[in-house]
């Protein structure tokens, strides 16, 4: 059973890994939807796709409203089918030291980064659970596992979408349906440009690879657990980070 | 058309993947028809697209039984 055809829905999609997400995904033959929380960001990726020949389409979605999740789910499955893939890749940071860190700032990371993964699978997992098949890859981080200075929130999060990964994995494996995360180490996107120079500098001698990776490198990995190929793959966390977090 | 009964046992053959005639109202769903927790979810879940209806929670831990499931259909016209 190839994902040709399939519909998938890759959350935080305009940019960065999730874009190159659902292109992988769109070369594979799914329905790629890719949502976006502006209206201009859900035209960029209806524009991106077809450009590169891909089917699907941008929606807006808001991951921190269980409305706005069930509308577009809703809207999703009657335009092109339920999905049944699953790439809940949404997420922010509003890094600070602990000693800093304002409540709403642990609020908003947690709910972006974590309740969303909660929502988006609760509303999506009926119809997996319906037709015998499914994935849902979550995109966590190195940070999970290593924890980053001035990231207590995100790395919580993170943390949290991994037991969340596998709690769920032994929920609907009988329904033939596989959860997994892939963690990123450093990538060259939008969130790690932020970082200061100097911070960029340290990370890069803590790499074996010695450089950021690529979207398109956590993209690869992403297709792979969506794919036909990981079906005996569930509960995992696969690490996508030049070497830099080996146990 | 068929009747609120058999529309029930239709949605448990399929739901448990049971055949129709292993189906009476007194079968439980879980020691009769070999479900688990999540067949009995989606058992109610498929209850509930069937007769456009939402069963909360507390109400759907109730229903354990083939007659119950159709008890509560019929109280909840």
């Amino acid at each position: 059973m190839s994902i040709e055809g399939k519909v998938a829905l890759v959350t935080g999609a305009s940019r960065g890994i999730g874009r190159a997400t659902a292109y992988a995904l769109g070369k594979m033959g799914a329905i790629v939807v890719g949502t976006a929380t502006s209206e201009s960001g859900a035209e960029n990726i209806s524009q991106g796709l077809a450009e590169e020949g891909y089917k699907g389409k941008g929606y807006v979605l808001n991951v921190t409203s269980q409305d706005s999740v069930d509308s577009v789910v809703k809207a999703i499955t009657e335009e092109f089918g339920a999905p049944l893939i699953v790439i809940n890749n949404a997420g922010i940071t509003k890094d600070n030291l602990l000693m800093r860190m304002k409540e709403d700032e642990w609020d908003s990371v947690i709910d972006t980064n974590l309740k969303s993964v909660y929502r988006v699978s609760k509303a999506t997992i009926r119809g997996m659970t319906k037709a015998r098949w499914g994935r849902i890859v979550n995109i966590s981080s190195v940070v999970a596992t290593m924890g980053n200075m001035g990231q207590s929130n995100y790395a919580a999060a993170k943390a949290g979408l991994e037991g969340f990964t596998r709690a769920m994995a032994r929920e609907v494996a009988s329904r033939n349906i596989t959860v997994n995360a892939v963690a990123p180490g450093f990538i060259a996107t939008d969130m790690t440009h932020a970082l200061p120079e100097e911070q960029h500098n340290m990370l890069l001698t803590q790499i074996p690879l010695a450089r950021l990776g690529q979207p398109e490198e956590i993209a690869n990995a992403v297709a792979f657990l969506a794919s036909e190929g990981a079906s005996y793959i569930s509960g995992e966390t696969l690490q996508v980070n030049g070497g830099m977090n080996m146990r | 058309m068929s009747t609120i009964e058999e529309r029930v046992k239709k949605i448990v053959s399929e739901q448990l993947g049971v055949k129709d005639e292993e189906i009476t109202n007194a079968s439980s769903f879980v020691d009769d028809l070999g479900a688990d927790s999540l067949d009995t979810v989606e058992l109610v879940m498929a209850l509930e697209e069937e007769f456009e209806t939402e069963i909360p929670d507390e109400e759907a831990e109730k229903i354990t039984t083939v007659q119950e499931a159709i008890d509560y259909v019929v109280s909840h016209q």
